[in-house]
C-alpha cells in the first residue's frame, strides 16, 4: 500500500502508523452541558464502514505530520490523503 | 578562549572515543562527524513567513524547501516537517548558535539547542548506493543533491541528507543509539563489499 503524502510525494504504508477513525478530530467540548454524553459517543461509539473510511495516520518513520486518509476499506484504494492539520483547521479546531 | 573552556572535562564523541570513528572499505568511508552545532527551529502557529524571513536574514539564505537541505556560507539547514527545521554551523565557532537563532527569530519561533541529541555519520565513496539501499527505503538512486529524507535506518528515525548522489550523503540519528546506527552501517557495507 502506497500513501500519497500532500507534501512528500508517494510513501510506503511501512513508514506509517494507524491511529483511527478520523472523527477523533472532532474532539467535543467539555463545558458542554451533556459533555460526558458526547465524551461516552466520542470515545466508544465508531462507525464501521465497508467501503470509504476516513482515517488518521502518523507519518512516524517520515516528517511526523498527522494525515487523514481517506481510503476504500473493501478494497484498500487510498482515495485522497490531507494533512490532518488542514482538514482540523477547516473545522474551525485551531485557535 | 571562551568562559567555558576552563572546566578540565573531555568531551567524548557519541561513540564514546576521542577521536571521531573512521571506517574504511574499499570504495567507501564511514565517519563520524562531531563538530557541527545544531538547533531546531519550528514557527508558531501562523508565523511560518515570519520565521522564514527572520531566519532567512540569520542565516544569509533561505530556509529548505520540504524534503531539502540547503547551505549558505558556514550555516546549512535541513527540512524536518512541517514548519520545523534543523539548522547546523561549526560548534566551535558557534557553540551558543540556538540562542543567536531565537534572538534573531522573536517570537515567531520556538528554537531547541539540539548539539547533544544526535549523531552524524557521513558516508562517501563510490559504493554509497549498495550500501544505503540496504539500509533503508528511502530512493537513493533518484535522488539529487540537496535531498533530506527522514527514514529509518536499523529501526531508528534517521535524515539521510545527500550532497553528491551516489558519492556522498550525511546520516544523522539520535545520539543515544549512535553505536546501534554505526553498527548497522558498517554491517551493510560489509555485506556488500
Amino acid at each position: 500500500m502506497i500513501i500519497n503524502h500532500p507534501i512528500l510525494g508517494p510513501r510506503d504504508f511501512q513508514e506509517f502508523t494507524y491511529l483511527g477513525d478520523a472523527s477523533l478530530i472532532d474532539r467535543p467540548d467539555w463545558q458542554a452541558d451533556n459533555a460526558a454524553d458526547q465524551f461516552h459517543d466520542y470515545l466508544y461509539l465508531r462507525d464501521n464502514p465497508a467501503g470509504e473510511h476516513r482515517e488518521l495516520w502518523f507519518h512516524e518513520q517520515g516528517d511526523r505530520s498527522w494525515l487523514v486518509v481517506t481510503r476504500n476499506t473493501v478494497t484498500h484504494e487510498i482515495l485522497n490523503v490531507e494533512l490532518a492539520r488542514d482538514v482540523a483547521r477547516a473545522r474551525g479546531r485551531s485557535k | 578562549m571562551g568562559k567555558f573552556d576552563n572546566h578540565g572535562l573531555k568531551a567524548i564523541s557519541p561513540l564514546g572515543g576521542h577521536e571521531p570513528r573512521a571506517d574504511t572499505f574499499t570504495g567507501l568511508l564511514i565517519r563520524e562527524v562531531t563538530d557541527r552545532a545544531l538547533a531546531s527551529l519550528a514557527a508558531r502557529q501562523g508565523q511560518a513567513e515570519a520565521v522564514k524571513s527572520t531566519a532567512a536574514s540569520y542565516l544569509g539564505g533561505s530556509l529548505p524547501e520540504p524534503a531539502s537541505w540547503n547551505a549558505n556560507g558556514v550555516f546549512a539547514a535541513w527540512w524536518m516537517g512541517p514548519d520545523l527545521w534543523m539548522v547546523s554551523a561549526p560548534h566551535d565557532s558557534h557553540e551558543l548558535m540556538a540562542a543567536d537563532l531565537k534572538q534573531a527569530v522573536g517570537d515567531a519561533g520556538s528554537v531547541v539547542e539540539q548539539t547533544d541529541g544526535w549523531c552524524r555519520f557521513d558516508m562517501e565513496g563510490p559504493r554509497c548506493f549498495d550500501v544505503l539501499e540496504r539500509l533503508c527505503n528511502a530512493n537513493v538512486r533518484s535522488g539529487k543533491a540537496g535531498d533530506a529524507t527522514r527514514t529509518s535506518m536499523e529501526h531508528l528515525g534517521v535524515f539521510l541528507l545527500c550532497q553528491t548522489p551516489g558519492q556522498g550523503y550525511s546520516i544523522v540519528g539520535p545520539r543515544s543509539s549512535a553505536a546501534s546506527l554505526h553498527h548497522a552501517l558498517v554491517a551493510a557495507a560489509k555485506s556488500v563489499i
